[in-house]
């Protein structure tokens, strides 16, 4: 039986006092000590950015990579070496604005990951210009008129592209959090869970207070069934004075491990490379 | 004296050129011949001109020639197009009537192709059979060889299908023997030999990544390249390989990087404008120090250039690509012998040292097929540089980066080892955290840098010479230009040549040593600039007296360069 303080990594937190990462590092936490696998099976992967330090303050295997491609070296990563639970930390930047074009292919794909994107709806490394989810009308040193390009619906967007798994959370309320982290996980596919997160130092509009007023738990609703596709899509696009958190999409879907085969074999990781025979295919270029 | 003649079947697009190729090289190979053949194709599906060159001799052969012996006109643009490229005594086997030409010719050699797969097989679309019969007769080689070729590339097809093919063939090889325009005029057969393949660079770079023991490999569609992914997505099921097409090039490289840091050989291909969008991804191979195999299937740039021809410009993007200082390798394989062998041998030293190792080639040698022996599996030995399996439970206190003599640290396997291996794209600590520490950047620096080259220092793939020494002009080229070297040298007194197949680490120490004595050394490179000169006086102090430079899209040929070096004397 592992706990939390199984997770505990030596290395110092570089986040800012009060910064949302630190519900998810613990919500995260309290997840994979319930999951039963040790740290040495489970892979932390990320881009760049404050959410993709994330896997150092965590003990597991960590691939800390490019700004904007976290998904690809993380599907890989599992399609090789399947022993390996795989989690995705990024950000609304890193997945949804550099790492777009992954974020959409990899939700095609389906590989058994489960991707947590810390949403903070701003760029907080680089100072607080706006990121792909930042309201209209939101003022940066950038955006200094207010921002006046849409905000990307990830939700909506990944329910439509096929999504299995669609959810939100909120930093703040670690136990809801980690109980989507492990419905995600135990998902079998590719599985989004965006966390609202408030950024004290450079989102001075979508605070705690902001989120806490509006935020509302969508699976306390007996009437709302994320299996029903068109009611998702509602809800996904849900924003403003009323925000759902929870489970908003589910749909079982064929995974691209079993797509392509790769469940009925042994992982490529454990093949024998040593002496591979390739004389058997020189009749082909007789 | 070598005895050899040049076919060249030239059409538009879509006229089945490559098949009606292959089932020449067939047929010539079943007589004891050699070949050499490339393709020149344009970048559309329908129309245009394109052609297959067929270079048959009773000697080995190892590049291409200036001129034709035989061309096969399958539409009436080729007749305008080629008529300059012909050889004394040529001919140009046409179908007057199909084109319009009333006009005659001492080279025409009139067939009436189309009527003839009209009458026999109620299509035009089989006219290339037709001249494939055409070409046996003219060569004379006997027909049973023609109907067992078609056979064999029409495999797949119904037996209808081969049936008009190998009738419209016949009919074809009968026109011939019945005209008393051509006398069929063959070189000397000998016997098949044994064990013999027949393929291209980039099928040799896709039967070397297998062997070598790629378990993963994903790229986005880019000609040249293309047929490396094509190659390995066939054998895939068979040798358990995951080949899986990339969003984007960027996709690609990232995903290669995360196989591998998982577990497994892995690599990518791709063109110039493919790889310029890895780039990023080639720095975090090497800051992670993670192995990856990386092939650049050179074609003319900027931008998107001539997406089907050649080019060796890319020479000083690949040697440099990146930001940052790091050790890469950088082969460029002259040979479809070489191709395999030295993607096994990336596959090894990627591993062996944990960084990026590129292969470079260009669409001459990934699309031109030549009759090889088979390759040699032990020469082409697996080694592997992680930790294994068995060894892995007992490791303890694992620091991914730990710092050692060589520059390399041990390298565990996720999930193997009982600890968490932790990999970052910052500067990191031994442990692989991240760190600001001036001291550890500096030997974080000097590992995957100073150290690391000093290793490959000793494992330099050696470059080929001919006549150093004794040649009083020495040509110097990579890539695709060595069996060009080779035989210009041979036809040429004094002549000697230096061929490098890698250029990073440049070999300085054997460079010199065969280049000292030379009187006149020119580079022959398929660029505008010179890259290889100026690389060599950068990395040698010898400055080349000349540059012979083509960059018109198209490779060197034999009876061209031969000139231009007679001019150079």
């Amino acid at each position: 039986m592992l706990t939390v303080q199984d997770f505990n990594s030596p290395d110092k937190i570089a986040w800012c006092p009060g910064c949302g990462n630190f519900g998810i590092t613990n919500a995260l936490k309290k997840t994979l000590s319930r999951l039963d696998r040790p740290p040495k099976d489970i892979l932390l992967v990320s881009g760049i950015g404050q959410a993709a330090k994330l896997p150092h303050y965590i003990k597991c295997n960590c691939f800390n990579g490019l700004h904007g491609r976290a998904l690809p070296p993380a599907v890989a990563a599992k399609i090789v070496n399947p022993n390996l639970t795989v989690i995705v930390t990024t950000g609304d930047g890193d997945c949804y604005g550099e790492g777009g074009n992954h974020f959409i292919h990899n939700i095609r794909r389906n590989a058994d990951i489960t991707v947590v994107v810390c949403d903070n709806q701003i760029y907080g490394l680089t100072k607080g210009q706006a990121s792909p989810t930042t309201d209209l009308g939101h003022k940066t040193k950038v955006q200094e008129e207010g921002v006046i390009i849409k905000p990307f619906r990830p939700l909506a967007v990944a329910i439509v592209l096929g999504a299995g798994f669609v959810a939100r959370g909120y930093s703040a309320d670690s136990e809801h959090l980690s109980w989507l982290i492990s419905e995600g996980i135990n998902h079998r596919g590719f599985s989004l869970i965006d966390v609202l997160q408030p950024c004290p130092s450079f989102n001075k509009v979508n605070t705690y207070e902001w989120y806490s007023k509006r935020i509302y738990k969508v699976n306390d609703d007996k009437a709302y069934n994320p299996l029903d596709k068109s009611m998702a899509l509602q809800k996904a696009d849900e924003w403003g004075e009323r925000i759902p958190i929870g489970i908003i999409f589910r749909a079982e879907g064929e995974t691209f491990e079993e797509k392509s085969g790769l469940l009925a074999k042994s992982p490529l990781v454990e093949d024998g490379i040593e002496d591979i025979d390739i004389t058997r295919v020189f009749g082909d270029f007789s | 004296m070598q005895q050899e003649f040049t076919i060249k079947i030239s059409g538009e697009a879509g006229q089945g050129m490559q098949t009606i190729g292959q089932a020449l090289c067939a047929i010539y190979r079943a007589c004891g011949l050699n070949i050499f053949a490339n393709q020149d194709y344009m970048s559309r599906i329908r129309g245009g001109n394109n052609f297959f060159q067929l270079r048959v001799a009773d000697t080995p052969v190892y590049a291409s020639r200036h001129n034709a012996d035989i061309l096969v006109a399958l539409d009436k643009a080729s007749v305008d197009i080629h008529k300059a490229y012909l050889n004394t005594n040529g001919r140009i086997v046409l179908d007057k009537k199909k084109f319009g030409i009333t006009g005659e010719q001492k080279v025409f050699f009139d067939v009436p192709m189309y009527a003839i797969a009209m009458e026999k097989a109620a299509s035009e679309i089989f006219v290339n059979s037709v001249a494939c019969g055409v070409l046996a007769a003219m060569t004379g080689v006997e027909f049973v060889l023609v109907a067992e070729a078609i056979k064999a590339i029409f495999r797949d097809k119904s037996e209808e299908i081969i049936k008009k093919n190998i009738e419209v063939a016949q009919a074809g090889y009968d026109f011939v023997a019945k005209s008393p325009r051509f006398e069929p005029s063959a070189i000397k057969k000998k016997d098949k030999p044994a064990a013999e393949l027949l393929l291209n660079g980039n099928e040799a770079i896709a039967l070397g990544a297998i062997r070598a023991g790629c378990k993963f490999y994903s790229a986005y569609p880019m000609t040249p390249s293309t047929s490396i992914m094509d190659t390995l997505a066939h054998y895939a099921r068979g040798f358990n390989i995951i080949v899986e097409q990339a969003e984007d090039e960027i996709a690609a490289i990232n995903m290669v990087i995360g196989a591998s840091f998982a577990g497994v050989r892995a690599m990518t291909a791709t063109s110039g404008g493919g790889f310029s969008l890895m780039v990023e991804g080639l720095s975090l191979a090497a800051m992670t120090e993670t192995p990856v195999v990386i092939v650049d299937a050179q074609r003319p740039a900027p931008a998107t250039g001539f997406p089907t021809r050649t080019e060796q410009g890319d020479l000083g993007f690949l040697i440099h690509a990146g930001h940052g200082e790091f050790a890469r390798l950088v082969y460029a394989p002259g040979t479809i012998e070489e191709a395999f062998y030295l993607t096994v041998k990336a596959f090894n030293m990627a591993e062996k040292y944990q960084i990026p190792v590129l292969i470079m080639t260009d669409q001459y040698l990934a699309d031109s097929y030549r009759n090889i022996g088979v390759f040699d599996t032990g020469k082409a030995r697996v080694i592997r540089y992680i930790i294994p399996k068995q060894d892995s439970g007992k490791i303890q206190n694992y620091k991914r980066y730990a710092f050692t003599e060589s520059g390399v640290s041990p390298r565990a396997i996720p999930s193997w080892i009982n600890e968490p291996i932790y990999a970052d794209s910052d500067e990191h600590t031994e442990e692989g955290h991240i760190t600001e520490d001036a001291a550890v950047r500096i030997e974080m620096v000097k590992k995957r840098l100073h150290r690391k080259l000093s290793g490959l220092g000793k494992e330099t793939e050696k470059p080929t010479a001919f006549n150093a020494g004794k040649a009083d002009v020495m040509l110097v080229g990579f890539g695709s230009t060595f069996g060009l070297l080779r035989e210009v040298t041979a036809m040429i007194k004094k002549t000697g040549f230096l061929h490098l197949s890698q250029l990073w680490p440049f070999p300085e120490k054997e460079t010199l040593r065969l280049l000292k004595t030379a009187k006149r050394i020119i580079t022959v490179e398929n660029n505008a600039s010179g890259q290889l000169a100026g690389l060599i006086r950068r990395q040698t102090g010898i400055k080349p007296d000349a540059s012979i430079l083509k960059f018109d899209g198209r490779p060197f040929d034999i009876d061209t360069l031969r000139e231009e070096i007679k001019e150079e004397l």
